[in-house]
């Protein structure tokens, strides 16, 4: 029996999702939950599940291709109660014979050997297409061009279900291509590159523009690599955020000692305990929450006219990853203690290195926080995490001879900066919240264990 | 008699001030007559009796009937005779009692004015106005909308004004203009509409279309008459979210293709209403300029609202089945706005 893999929804906003890596190869026993592909979508990256177990009889998306979701991406052959161990030997044989089948245009007439290689063989086409015609308009079809979208992933509310300026607007407004990220401005299109060429989708982006003509860039030996999805939504969300929210730099320097002392002396018990690590960072999440709600303007949204003060305090983690970065959020971290932030931090960190953070899970962070200092940076200036107006960077907790009380001593310093939309928050503010944290952790009072 | 006639039309006292749309016209033609002794006025009882609307009340006493001349009921003499006046350095006024009429000069206007500067470089600096439009119950023969002859003549300017200030303006700029103009005058609009005019000398310039109001939903493109049901049916489409920017032409020839393209770019859809009838309207012309010049700005159909392809009748329940009104644009516009 066969049975369908289809691209996932990872996400309500999501429409399509990137294929990264096949963790099986055609005639591969697989079991059902086990991981059988990777995917790469606007949101997360996330290992897929087998559907069913059985054999993996055919790829029909191939690894680096973008399709919409529920596109079936491959076939397994369901390991049905007539199916016994013959089976699998025998497709092996003939799937990479089939596979040029199911392909439909070009790959006829390309040269093909006997090649392992199934799974790089042209995708079957047409993704959605119903044979239906698509009802919209030349504005319409203009703005689709222009913002590389494709139509057949947007959803008409005009008469007849036509799709009408207003529908093309809004998918324009959530960022263009078909997923509705946060930051909801629209773009302006117009990359205009000589040699386009796009990873998928025909993302013509700004923040993919070059500051200087192409030429230039490729002189003696070089290598180049495609951006992953990943880094090209960090890009897109960076150049965004920088031409939104004009930033302002804050920084202050806290004392630490009592902090690290405090950790120093009830970590390990902490572990023994909890078993869970215990960080400098639910001490900084706790204090930048301090700081939130003395402060509230620093934990809300800018919509055209309206501040949107956020009544949760949820707070994005930047979490550095071999492939990039992402940063999911601790939610209602004012209503957990030490130990519920720390265990929450872990959990997020620790899904995000293994790809498998759920969508909603880096979604409707209201402030963020960046620790540059694990890397040793004596302190960073981070870009805002839109849709927030502010972001905390954490420098290195290194030891500083300090004065105090006119004579010099060692103590645990940190530098931490505020980076904030100067639109909604001014330097008054931004140094009293950071007051207000440096305060909350020189004169930590609340138990660790 | 003349004595507190002239001092009620004698211009000064009476600008600045809410006129008529009549009587913005017939300021007009009395400031520039006085102001340039070329300008004569000729048409059937425009003279001794005042004009059969009264638009020309008060001009014979003024000027003397060699300037203000009673004719002979015939059309084609009036602009025959015009034209050989404009020849010889006269700019002479044609008024047509009706212009329903207008057609019989139909030669004359379309083969001898229009055509002489092209032909003779003969320019024939004249005016034909008149009263036109329907909805007054004037029937078949006294409720014409016969722009669109002229829209198709080359060498003509074509003006159908929809306010007192523009049509004093207007008439006045055309009287100005060293082309043949014609200037239609909606008799509807006469007594019922009232309005301010600049106090001094002024003209509105042939040719340029004006915004009337302002909308972000669609475009309704507008003259004459039909300009003030568009704005009530503008209102009614405001209580129901629908943001119709209004467009008063003004000036059908030369169209105002830029001030068009603007707004239909801007709002992405289009509706045109006009009084005259369907086929051959402006209405037509308007939908081709915007497949050539602005197709990929379309969000959906151009839409017409206007009256039937009949002649105007007479009884007024079919009249007023006959004409547009706001409840038509009304419907018309939400049904294009949803599309």
């Amino acid at each position: 029996m066969a049975v369908d893999i289809v691209m996932p929804q990872m996400g309500e906003s999501i429409f399509e999702g990137t294929i990264t890596k096949w963790l099986k190869k055609p005639g591969d026993k697989v079991e059902r939950d086990e991981p059988l592909f990777e995917i790469s979508t606007d949101k997360v990256d996330a290992e897929i599940p087998s559907p069913s177990a059985g054999m993996l009889k055919e790829i029909k998306v191939g690894e680096g291709q973008t399709v919409p979701i529920q596109t079936v991406v491959g076939v397994i052959d369901a390991v049905g109660s007539a199916a016994p161990a013959t089976a699998p030997a025998k497709v092996e044989a003939t799937a990479p014979a089939k596979a040029p089948v199911a392909a439909a245009p070009a790959p006829a007439m390309t040269p093909k050997p006997a090649a392992p290689v199934p799974a790089s063989a042209p995708v079957a086409a047409a993704p959605v297409s119903t044979g239906e015609r698509i009802h919209s308009s030349p504005l319409v079809r203009r703005m689709a061009k222009e913002h590389g979208i494709d139509l057949s992933t947007v959803a008409g509310t005009g008469a007849g279900g036509r799709i009408s300026k207003q529908d093309i607007e809004a998918r324009i407004a959530a960022g263009g291509a078909p997923a509705a990220t946060p930051p909801a401005y629209s773009v302006p299109a117009g990359s205009s590159r000589p040699a386009p060429p796009p990873a998928s989708g025909g993302l013509a982006h700004v923040a993919l523009e070059t500051a200087v003509p192409r030429e230039k860039m490729y002189f003696g030996s070089y290598e180049v690599q495609p951006l992953s999805v990943m880094r090209q939504r960090i890009a897109e969300h960076m150049v965004i955020s920088k031409h939104v929210s004009p930033h302002v730099y804050s920084v202050d320097e806290i004392d630490m000692t009592k902090v690290a002392s405090l950790r120093a002396t009830s970590k390990d018990e902490f572990e023994k305990r909890y078993e869970t690590k215990l960080t400098y960072m639910p001490f900084f999440v706790k204090a930048a929450v301090a700081g939130l709600r003395a402060f509230p303007t620093l934990n809300a949204s800018l919509d055209g006219t309206n501040v949107v003060l956020h009544k949760d305090i949820n707070i994005g983690i930047a979490v550095a990853l071999e492939w990039g970065l992402i940063v999911p959020v601790v939610r209602n971290a004012d209503e957990k203690n030490l130990l519920g932030i720390q265990r929450a931090m872990n959990d997020l960190a620790e899904r995000a290195r293994s790809k498998k953070l759920k969508p909603e899970e880096v979604q409707e962070g209201t402030f963020s926080i960046t620790n540059p200092g694990v890397f040793g940076g004596l302190f960073g200036l981070p870009v805002i995490s839109q849709p927030n107006v502010g972001i905390l960077g954490l420098g290195a907790i290194e030891k500083r001879p300090v004065v105090i009380d006119d004579a010099i001593a060692i103590r645990a310093m940190c530098y931490v900066t505020l980076s904030y939309d100067h639109r909604v928050v001014d330097g008054a503010i931004a140094h009293q919240f950071l007051r207000k944290v440096k305060e909350t952790l020189e004169n930590w009072s609340e138990p660790v264990l | 008699m003349a004595e507190t006639k002239r001092a009620r039309t004698n211009g000064a006292a009476a600008q600045g001030t809410q006129v008529t749309f009549l009587e913005a016209i017939r300021q007009a033609m009395f400031e520039e007559m006085e102001r340039d002794p070329a300008v004569v006025l000729i048409g059937e009882d425009v003279g001794v009796y005042g004009g059969a609307f009264k638009t020309s009340e008060g001009l014979l006493e003024r000027f003397g009937w060699e300037r203000v001349i009673d004719t002979p009921i015939s059309e084609s003499a009036i602009i025959g005779a015009a034209c050989g006046m404009s020849y010889l350095g006269l700019r002479p006024i044609c008024e047509m009692q009706f212009i329903d009429f207008i057609v019989c000069a139909f030669n004359q206007i379309t083969n001898f004015v229009a055509k002489g500067h092209y032909l003779w470089n003969a320019p024939a600096p004249m005016v034909i106005r008149g009263p036109s439009g329907g909805g007054v119950h004037g029937g078949p023969f006294h409720s014409a909308n016969p722009e669109m002859y002229f829209v198709h003549t080359p060498g003509l300017k074509v003006i159908y004004p929809s306010t007192p200030q523009d049509a004093k303006g207007l008439l006045k700029a055309a009287v100005r203009d060293n082309n043949p103009v014609l200037f239609f005058e909606h008799k509807f609009l006469y007594r019922r509409i009232k309005g301010e005019v600049p106090a001094g000398d002024y003209t509105v310039p042939i040719g340029k279309a004006v915004v009337r109001r302002e909308g972000r939903h669609l475009t309704i493109l507008s003259y004459a008459a039909m300009m003030h049901t568009s704005l009530e049916a503008a209102d009614a489409l405001e209580k129901e979210g629908i943001e119709a920017e209004v467009i008063d032409l003004r000036t059908l020839l030369p169209l105002d293709e830029e001030t068009i393209l603007q707004s239909v770019k801007k709002t992405n859809k289009c509706l045109v209403v006009h009084e005259d009838t369907r086929t051959g309207g402006i209405a037509g012309e308007i939908a081709a300029i915007l497949f050539e010049k602005a197709f990929q700005d379309l969000d959906g159909p151009l839409v017409r609202v206007t009256s039937l392809d009949t002649p105007v009748p007479y009884a007024p329940t079919l009249e007023d089945y006959f004409l547009p009104n706001a409840k038509k644009i009304f419907s018309a516009a939400k049904e294009l706005a949803r599309y």
